[in-house]
């Protein structure tokens, strides 16, 4: 075994009298990929921020050491941790766009920090940059040099960081979710660039991640973060084969089961009809804010949901997934094509007659955070929608009704009474679950309703979405960027590239045996754990 | 004696009706009342609050005015009564006789004589040049000699009848809320301060001239308390003035965007190209020129300068929404935006109720911090427009006419420094309370300092 570079020794954090971290304790070799995961809150990124000694002013270390190559970092003056952070340890975040400084160009940024720590002439520090935007797969390297950083896209962006990270030749990288703002073929690249850059350079790799995929094409081995500690440590295929503690097995089992299928049932008339609907966003100019042109965001798409049918949508950020379904509810007004409900076309109905219609289509959107009003109870949040669309009931029977919506998404009755703050991200999506139930709908769509959850919140959200389509029947039009819980979850499923559906059909089928080159790269990028 | 209502009076009257039902609507959201509470424990916020709500006091027990009745003169008939040509408040009343001990001109704080010599004649005939002694200060005084001995027992009798007045003031309040975990007990020593200065200043300020007189002879610590009215009455009612134009203007523009949203842009933008003194100069030199055309509105003189204040207040109210305005369009354009606001959307929720439950609620912070930070600077634009002339009327004390005056004074030697340090005394002791008392309300409300709360 080679020569541990990265050591952490018993480290304990605490704010006030409150312990974060308990006693952790981690070795990274040379070369190697160590992964910490754990959900958010369990102290992951806090231990990486304490070994680079850039914690918060709140939180103080109590006890423990850590080490680069036999140097002692708690022993070092400021000045000379300096020298460490960029020289000896170099750190990737997870947003690189806010990271990198929008007003220089990444070529200065990097020759700056080239500058700072090696001694070398102007054209030695070109030649470099040139070299180490290379190495990270910049295409045409020269030219990048004078490119902003909101003239690159977010994975090239990610290449600039880890590139500046390499800079001066760091022995250890902290890599803190460096993926998880990027879409799924950008962070397959990524990822292999990292453990490409780990075996060739030697570097030391401490991965920070909540994702068990990304844990098992990269790392080689694990550390389990739980409540501050870490309550297992193995090499990978140990792991995956036989983890030991309850809660590591938890966190794989709630990988969603990518091998069984639902399967869709043909022969029933549609509830919602989407037939070639396009969306455009005028781009105006000038002083008169004259239209000068269009953005496309959704370009054509035919859809159909059958009455307790799944139907998922998927594509990366920007396809347009979510504006189609904003389309749908008739919050973003339709350039052509028609919506029918029912049979019914709704697409071009007044505010008025839309009204029975908003009771049998609901959404629940992404962020659990932003969804609801801060300043309203939870059970005032789910009355409203039964107040203003005038189902017949009075302050009693409103009152039961949120009684047993609260109990069908499994939360305590005096929540009701406590404001969105108080809840956590899962219960938060339960509250906005139980809202669009609240008017009984046919139809809801689920604009990425867990990408902001943990793994195991994520496994519950779902299964409770299900178990409410097997009791009451409702259709979802599932938008989502993440292909491995669609199996679990949908009947069918469109790709969408660009605003259009680029591949439609039975969920078994177009993932099994996608026709279309978009859809097999898409299926080739998800982390897979079998 | 007949009650006399200025506009402002009936002004300030309402407003402190409309803020307290405001406070009392408040009691039922728990997240407002955390918030206050959060203002109030601390000390400074107490204290801040203390000295702002007795400035406030101060400037109420100021606008209850009336006009005392005129000994009946011979010939007049039994049944007609006529009544002074002035108005009088209570705090007039409160302050005894300070308003009509007016000298013939500048004496210095403390001084029992003027600050200018004149020509007088001696006893034995001869004419002499020298300081005249003053008509009213130290009269009670045999001795003139006996000046500081006489101060320090004057000093010891006002302290007496503070402290009963303290006992009578914060005894019950101690009774009441001795269990309280707010730091009462900061406010009660601030108020005990309070009290103990103004009994002082005014039960001396009745024997000596505490802060000295003026050019005119009239006594500056009376000046300096009757700007206070002016004020605190400018500052909020201005603000009350320009809350409604710019929150209602920004919440449209931020909400139904599209032309509306143009239209309010193109407004704002246009009346924050027009320097800001200019155009309140001109409205106020218009609104001037009404007011000497139709003379038979106004019965007395207090009346007009009243006119005049209330239009100083609306004008300074029309002209300085554009900030807030801003302000409150991109807070809605990002709010109307969020996924809860889409979500009623979605409801069917209408346009009106999407305003006043899910937007109006989330700016509240954004209102009462501008509420809070615009009172201390328009208090402070008073100041400034007074000392060009077009501020309040000349014949209503404000620390703006008073600093103007004072500007001829500093340059004269030996310099009169009294008439500005009691403005500014006063002023100060106002605008720093009221700017500590916002910094805290911004802290306690602005979400980005708020304790992730939204986030926990």
């Amino acid at each position: 075994m080679s020569e541990s570079v990265l050591i952490i020794r018993d480290l304990c954090i605490s704010v006030g009298s409150k312990q974060l971290i308990n006693s952790v304790s981690l070795d990274v070799h040379s070369g190697e990929i160590y992964a910490l995961v754990g959900e958010s809150g369990s102290g992951k990124s806090l231990t990486a921020m304490a070994a680079i000694r850039l914690l918060p002013d709140a939180l103080k270390v109590t006890s423990g050491r850590v080490s680069v190559k036999g140097q002692e970092l708690f022993g070092l003056k400021e000045k000379q941790m300096q020298e460490v952070r960029g020289r000896r340890i170099a750190m990737i975040f997870q947003d690189a766009l806010t990271s990198l400084n929008p007003v220089q160009t990444v070529g200065d940024q990097l020759s700056e920090t080239l500058r700072r720590h090696l001694n070398l002439n102007s054209e030695e520090i070109r030649q470099r940059t040139i070299n180490l935007f290379k190495e990270v797969g910049l295409p045409d390297p020269e030219r990048r040099l004078s490119f902003y950083p909101h003239q690159m896209s977010g994975g090239q962006q990610q290449r600039v960081m880890i590139a500046m990270a390499l800079a001066c030749q760091p022995e250890v990288l902290i890599a803190d979710e460096p993926t998880t703002a990027l879409d799924v073929t950008i962070q397959k690249q990524i990822l292999e660039l990292v453990v490409k850059l780990a075996r060739e350079r030697k570097l030391a790799v401490l991965l920070i991640t909540h994702d068990m995929g990304v844990v098992k094409n990269t790392a080689d081995r694990v550390g389990v973060m739980y409540q501050g500690e870490i309550i297992e440590e193995n090499p990978i295929n140990d792991f995956f084969e036989n983890p030991r503690e309850q809660y590591s097995k938890h966190l794989i089992n709630s990988l969603p089961d990518m091998r069984h299928y639902r399967k869709s049932d043909e022969s029933q008339t549609p509830l919602l009809q989407v037939s070639d609907i396009k969306i455009h966003f005028a781009i105006r100019k000038g002083i008169l804010q004259r239209v000068k042109g269009y953005t496309k965001a959704v370009d054509g798409i035919s859809l159909n949901i059958a009455p307790g049918e799944t139907v998922a949508l998927v594509g990366e950020s920007g396809s347009g997934k979510s504006t189609c379904g904003r389309g749908i509810l008739n919050l973003d007004k339709l350039a052509s094509g028609e919506i029918r409900f029912d049979g019914q076309r709704i697409d071009d109905l007044s505010r008025s007659k839309m009204m029975p219609y908003r009771k049998q289509i609901q959404v629940i959107f992404q962020n659990p955070y932003s969804s609801m009003n801060p300043r309203m109870t939870v059970g005032e949040i789910i009355e409203e929608g039964m107040i203003s669309l005038g189902l017949k009931l009075n302050a009693e029977q409103r009152s039961a009704k949120v009684d047993e919506l609260l109990q069908r998404v499994r939360l305590d009755l005096d929540s009701k009474r406590r404001y969105p703050h108080e809840f956590s991200g899962g219960q938060r999506q339960r509250i906005a679950i139980a809202r669009a139930l609240a008017v009984n709908p046919k139809l809801i769509i689920c604009d990425e309703p867990t990408s902001a959850l943990d793994v195991s919140i994520r496994a519950e959200v779902l299964n409770l979405l299900l178990e409410l389509q097997r009791d009451f029947g409702v259709s979802y039009l599932f938008i989502t960027h993440d292909l491995s819980i669609v199996p679990h979850l949908a009947h069918r499923i469109g790709v969408m590239q660009n605003g259009k559906i680029v591949e439609q059909g039975d969920t078994e089928q177009v993932l099994t045996a996608p026709q279309h080159p978009y859809t097999q790269s898409l299926l080739a990028s998800v982390p897979r754990i079998d | 004696m007949k009650i006399v209502v200025l506009w402002s009076d009936a002004l300030i009257f309402l407003l402190v009706a409309v803020i307290a039902t405001f406070f009392w609507n408040m009691r039922k959201d728990k997240i407002l009342t955390e918030r206050w509470r959060q203002v109030f424990s601390s000390r400074l916020g107490m204290v801040a609050f203390v000295v702002i709500a007795s400035y406030i006091l101060i400037a109420l027990l100021d606008s209850l005015h009336f006009r005392k009745a005129l000994e009946p003169v011979e010939g007049q008939p039994a049944d007609q009564v006529f009544y002074e040509n002035r108005a009088t408040s209570v705090l007039d009343v409160l302050m005894g006789d300070m308003a009509d001990e007016n000298e013939r001109t500048y004496s210095a704080p403390f001084s029992l004589k003027s600050f200018e010599k004149v020509n007088m004649k001696a006893d034995d005939g001869s004419s002499i040049r020298d300081f005249p002694p003053l008509v009213h200060a130290g009269k009670h005084l045999d001795d003139p000699a006996d000046k500081p001995a006489d101060i320090v027992k004057q000093t010891f009798i006002a302290l007496i009848i503070a402290i009963v007045v303290c006992a009578f003031w914060i005894g019950p309040q101690w009774y009441f809320l001795r269990n309280s975990e707010l730091p009462w007990k900061s406010a009660w020593i601030a108020q005990a301060v309070i009290i103990l200065v103004f009994v002082w200043l005014i039960y001396v300020g009745n024997l000596y001239h505490v802060l000295g007189t003026d050019k005119a002879g009239n006594d500056v610590l009376y000046k300096s308390i009757k700007g206070i009215r002016t004020g605190v009455l400018l500052g909020t009612l201005a603000t009350l003035v320009m809350l409604p134009i710019a929150v209602t203007l920004g919440v449209c523009a931020g909400y139904f965007k599209g032309w509306v949203d143009d239209i309010v842009q193109y407004l704002y933008t246009t009346l924050s190209s027009i320097p800001g003194i200019l155009l309140i100069a001109a409205s106020v030199l218009l609104f001037q020129v009404y007011i000497d055309l139709n003379p038979d509105f106004f019965t007395i003189g207090l009346q007009k300068a009243d006119a005049r204040f209330v239009g100083l207040c609306f004008i300074l109210g029309v002209t300085s929404w554009a900030t807030l305005c801003r302000l409150v369009r991109a807070e809605t354009l990002k709010i109307s935006q969020l996924e809860y606001v889409q979500a009623a959307h979605a409801f069917g929720v209408s346009n009106y109720r999407i305003i006043k439950r899910h937007i109006l609620p989330n700016l509240t912070h954004i209102i009462l911090i501008t509420f809070v930070l615009d009172f201390s600077a328009l208090v402070l634009a008073e100041a400034v427009l007074s000392y060009i002339g077009v501020g309040v009327d000349p014949a209503m004390t404000s620390w703006g006419n008073m600093i103007n005056e004072a500007r001829e004074e500093l340059s004269q030697e030996p310099a009169i420094w009294w008439t500005l340090a009691g403005a500014f005394f006063f002023m100060f002791t106002l605008v720093l309370a009221a700017n500590l008392f916002s910094d805290l309300v911004r802290d306690a409300f602005d979400p980005k300092t708020v304790d992730g709360g939204a986030k926990a």
